[in-house]
């Protein structure tokens, strides 16, 4: 390798987006190696993946996954539910407007995590509590990107279509709901964003299963590998969750230009 | 009584056109007895708040008719457009609109998230909706675009699927927004042949609203001007498309006095050469 390739492969690592995290890890590495940075504060990276490996290989971060996954999902398709069908009876009528949007916007103003002892008394300690703060913060951001999109279509597509003799019915089917469908879909990404977060905190109430059990038990033992390795897992969940997104965009959306062209 | 000549006996028209002229495209075939008109509006006011935009406006559209309709910026044109398009309430005012009507719009508003074929079927009843939009897309040259996307139209090919989504209608009356208004000037003319080709063809009565007052001479067998909500003059057109140039100098001139133009008579080449500075 001559002294030029060398260095246009030295500039070329400099300026990869890897570099950075990749430096980051080989000298936290090299700082646990060393005894700069003590397990019970921090396992290594070799160690987590190691724990990382065994925990899939015992079946233990698997079954707990999907009770996590399981809490998730159901709480999601509830608020995205209720979210959707307030959305629709605030954004398709005055009276819906004048009956929904008052509550959701007194629902706004309190922190759902406030609510948690609140849920504890009704819903006891089991998996309810959980789902049912997953589903109340999940449910807003849906209903107001999907009231707002309804109200933002284009009045001069309505025009249009009503000229062509479209009844009401057939005016939400095919001008207001896909109009409305962008917005609708920036509501649904905030959610699952919002139900990853919730998921962790809804998981520090006495859970015996999932992940946030996993990190309790973690904590208790002072396993800092476990912990990072669930910290790893809630990332990848919200990644994944980001990506089924796109998924959904990618097809539901294909007639907007920039994914046309693409 | 061939239809030149009882176009010739209306009011206001002039250069009647030649007996033994042969004739060489179709022109409106007016039954003897007159038909009864397509749109109908006596005394037809609109007002919002105190702000009254159409005064007592009587209108008459025959069947298969070209009218076009001129006017400045907020002279009503659009409020009289949309009362003949059906969306605006006209309970107790004396209007008649035929149901069968349609609209082109100068955006041509497309559903960007329907393939343009389904955009021409919208709102089509039966099964044969898809094969009535293909034909019609076909008729205004677009058999190679049924399946594409609305926003990767160019402006002219959004306006030929807008014609089409009219026209698949079979309309008695075809409603025009300035439809041309926002292509440039090639694409305009290639519409114009387009939309003369097809009202010849389908003989729906037209109301075209436009600012181009040579749009309307080309294309218009009758030129109304609306002003601050009243018709202020109408122009019949008696020579036949094709033989309109000599025509057009003096109509010309005098229709863009009534917007409020004072332009010399002649064509355009030509109208705006001597306009000083202050003046215009």
């Amino acid at each position: 390798m001559s002294l030029v390739e060398h260095h246009t492969l030295f500039r070329r690592i400099l300026r990869s987006r890897w570099a950075s995290p990749v430096l980051l890890l080989a000298l936290w590495e090299l700082g646990s190696r060393s005894g700069l940075i003590p397990t019970r504060t921090l396992a290594a990276p070799s160690a987590v993946v190691e724990t990382l490996l065994a925990m899939i290989v015992s079946g233990e971060l698997p079954a707990n996954l999907l009770i996590s996954f399981g809490r998730a999902a159901f709480g999601l398709a509830i608020g995205v539910t209720v979210g959707v069908v307030l959305g629709l009876v605030a954004g398709l009528s005055r009276a819906g407007e004048v009956a929904v949007d008052p509550l959701m916007q007194i629902k706004r103003t309190i922190p759902v995590v406030a609510l948690s002892p609140l849920f504890i008394v009704w819903f006891g300690i089991g998996e309810t509590p959980k789902i049912a703060l997953i589903a109340f913060a999940t449910l807003f951001p849906v209903y107001l990107n999907l009231f707002n999109g309804i109200r933002g279509v284009d009045p001069r597509l309505l025009d249009a279509a009503r000229s062509f003799g479209l009844n009401q019915r057939e005016l939400i089917w095919h001008v207001i709901l896909p109009g409305a469908l962008p917005s609708l879909l920036v509501g649904l990404r905030y959610s699952l964003s919002i139900a990853v977060i919730l998921l962790v905190i809804a998981e520090q109430i006495n859970a015996s299963a999932g992940l946030g059990y996993l990190i309790n038990n973690a904590r208790d033992f002072m396993r800092t590998d476990v912990i990072v390795v669930c910290l790893m897992v809630y990332a990848v969940i919200g990644l994944g969750a980001d990506y089924a997104v796109r998924l959904i965009e990618r097809r539901a959306l294909a007639w907007r230009p920039n994914l046309v062209e693409a | 009584m061939d239809a030149r000549k009882s176009l010739s006996l209306v009011v206001n028209s002039y250069e009647p056109a030649p007996e033994s002229m042969p004739v060489p495209v179709p022109v409106p075939v007016l039954t003897p007895v007159p038909a009864e008109s397509t749109v109908r509006l006596r005394g037809f006011s609109r007002s919002f708040g105190a702000n009254r935009i159409i005064e007592d406006l009587d209108l008459d559209i025959a069947p298969g008719e070209f009218v076009a309709l001129l006017g400045r910026s907020g002279s009503g044109k659009t409020t009289l457009l949309r009362t003949l398009a059906g969306l605006d309430d006209v309970e107790g005012q004396d209007v008649r609109v035929p149901k069968s009507r349609a609209v082109v719009f100068q955006d041509a508003r497309l559903l960007p998230w329907k393939r343009v074929w389904r955009n021409v079927a919208l709102g089509l009843r039966g099964d044969d909706a898809r094969a009535r939009a293909e034909a019609a897309l076909v008729e205004v040259g677009l058999a190679h675009r049924l399946d594409a996307w609305p926003l990767t139209l160019s402006g002219g090919e959004a306006q030929r699927t807008a014609l089409a989504r009219a026209l698949v209608r079979a309309p008695e009356l075809l409603l025009l927004d300035e439809p041309f208004a926002a292509l440039d000037a090639l694409t305009r003319i290639k519409m114009h042949q387009l939309v003369m080709a097809l009202w010849r063809k389908h003989r729906p009565a037209v109301l075209m609203v436009t600012h181009d007052v040579d749009e309307a001479i080309a294309l218009a067998d009758r030129v109304l001007v609306l002003d601050a909500g009243v018709i202020i003059a109408e122009e019949r057109i008696a020579a036949l498309r094709g033989e309109r140039t000599a025509s057009v100098r003096p109509l010309r001139s005098r229709l863009l006095g009534h917007l409020g133009v004072d332009a010399p008579e002649g064509t355009y080449a030509d109208a705006i050469a001597n306009t000083k500075p202050g003046e215009a």
